[in-house]
């Protein structure tokens, strides 16, 4: 369940008709088993493409990612992605959706579907398993994509944006749920994220991004002398504004 | 009756009932005053009974079933619209599938459907009736002319619009295009189906009406181009109550078919 992934010389160049853009540049950076890291950087450049170059769902137009030391470049792998919403399929029940990736995969057996019905149970979701998704709320549909994804047992999570089309309550509650699912199940996650806050309340590392080209401008180590961090009791701690200010710095 | 229920809920629910029933009374009472006035218009000689029939005599002529043949004439037509109506419904959405997958026929088609979507296919009547011979078949083919180019434009469409993101969540599941197809896109599309039958229906019975005005010697279009060749206005105006009535009797089919088909989605996704 839980891998190295590696990412080399990563270059991409989108082209359309009136122009070449140039989104990432050289990009190499080592990802450690079991870290939750976010990416930051200035709107449109380029982070969400590294996310897609990770995930194979875009081949980089030069270099290579790595997972394990084997080369899984432009490849759909065991990654988990989380997109912006949760994107449930209305017509199916908590259950069908949950198990909608396992299908695609054709995994779905009697184990896989008891352990997504498990990971419910787990997250307080076992009471919804035959609801439709419109009768739930905005967090809940959340962390069912969340489940959605881990049912299948990724290797690595990414997480694009995640939680920003959820308003501020909600998105507090369900960063702290999403961590803990996180850590519980010992995932390497990466974030990408345009709140700082979030990030700092939620990563060991924070990769900041210049402006296209994307390349690193600095990575920061996030650390709190906290017994059992969590992203809402982080936000407390007197080193939270001293990161925030530091990486606020970089990005401006 | 249920003490829950506050004296101003009954209130508002008492007035929403009245005025269901008033509207339905109204509905009513118009129809029933429109059959009165035409019948006694005619039966007082103010208009002439002969160029505009009565509601006795299209009654008679209803009784007369037997000797107008008009039990079969109504099997014809109906068979005819819902033939029509199947092939250009079947064949319509399938082509937008194959549309769909391949981005490059789309492309190309598009001009092709656009031209043929505006032109009038009642125009092309003659051409169908030399092409596939006179009768039923010819009907049948107005039928589906009609109904096939909407439905591939309606179908594609939905197609193409279905949430982008939706589709990319499958691809993190390295879904194939089939998975998608089958898993995402149709199933987001079953309310233009359903759009596209309610419409579908309706544009058979228009291109069946049609092609019997042109060709037929059975169906509905038929006895109503004949009446007003010989001057039978009974026959016509039974003809066209008839035809209404049919119209809305396979509307009607076309909603239990869709309360149908949701239910089967809901359970069997």
């Amino acid at each position: 369940m839980n891998s190295t992934l590696s990412l080399k010389n990563i270059s991409k160049v989108y082209q359309d008709i009136n122009s070449e853009i140039l989104a990432i540049k050289d990009f190499s950076y080592n990802f450690k088993k079991g870290e939750f890291i976010s990416i930051v950087g200035p709107s449109g450049c380029g982070k969400s493409t590294l996310l897609s170059i990770i995930s194979g769902l875009e081949a980089p137009t030069s270099g290579s990612v790595y997972i394990d030391n084997q080369d899984i470049t432009g490849k759909i792998t065991n990654i988990g992605y989380m997109l912006q919403k949760d994107y449930l399929l209305e017509w199916r029940n908590i259950l069908q959706n949950v198990c909608f990736g396992l299908e695609i995969k054709n995994m779905l057996n009697e184990k896989t579907k008891n352990y997504a019905i498990n990971l419910l149970k787990t997250y307080g979701l076992g009471e919804f398993i035959d609801k439709y998704p419109a009768q739930l709320s905005g967090g809940m549909k959340q962390r069912v994509a969340l489940i959605r994804t881990l049912a299948t047992n990724p290797d690595i999570l990414l997480l694009d944006e995640a939680f920003s089309a959820l308003d501020y309550q909600t998105r507090l509650s369900v960063t702290n749920d999403v961590y803990q699912i996180i850590k519980n199940e010992n995932i390497t996650a990466i974030m990408v994220t345009h709140d700082i806050p979030e990030s700092i309340s939620m990563s060991d590392k924070i990769i900041v991004l210049t402006q296209r080209p994307a390349v690193i401008k600095s990575v920061h180590d996030i650390k709190f002398n906290i017994k059992n961090r969590t992203p809402l009791s982080c936000r407390e701690d007197p080193n939270f504004s001293k990161y925030f200010d530091t990486i606020w710095r970089e990005l401006n | 009756m249920d003490n829950n229920i506050s004296e101003d809920r009954k209130k508002y629910l008492a007035k929403r009932k009245k005025q269901k029933i008033a509207i339905i009374i109204t509905q009513i009472t118009i129809l029933v005053g429109f059959i009165v006035i035409w019948e006694l218009l005619a039966r007082f000689n103010i208009i002439d009974g002969f160029l505009t029939s009565q509601p006795s005599r299209v009654l008679n002529t209803i009784m007369d079933l037997s000797s107008n043949n008009l039990l079969m004439h109504l099997f014809v037509t109906c068979f005819e619209t819902v033939i029509g109506f199947l092939l250009g419904t079947i064949a319509g959405t399938i082509i937008a599938c194959i549309l769909w997958w391949s981005p490059f026929c789309c492309k190309v088609a598009e001009p092709y459907l656009v031209i043929l979507n505006s032109l009038p296919k009642v125009a092309l009547g003659p051409i169908i009736i030399v092409w596939v011979g006179a009768g039923m078949p010819a009907i049948i083919t107005m039928a589906l002319a009609i109904s096939l180019i909407v439905t591939i434009l309606e179908m594609l469409n939905g197609f193409l619009r279905t949430d982008k993101n939706k589709i990319k969540m499958a691809e993190t599941f390295n879904a194939t295009k089939l998975q998608i197809f089958t898993k995402i896109v149709f199933p987001s599309n079953i309310s233009t189906l359903i759009n596209a039958l309610k419409v579908n229906i309706g544009l058979s019975l228009v291109g069946v009406i049609s092609g019997e005005f042109l060709v037929s010697k059975a169906g509905l279009g038929y006895l109503i181009v004949y009446g007003g060749q010989v001057f039978k206005f009974d026959l016509v105006m039974t003809s066209v109550i008839i035809l209404a009535l049919m119209a809305w009797a396979m509307y009607k089919c076309v909603v239990l078919l869709e309360k149908g088909i949701l239910k089967f989605i809901m359970h069997n996704s």
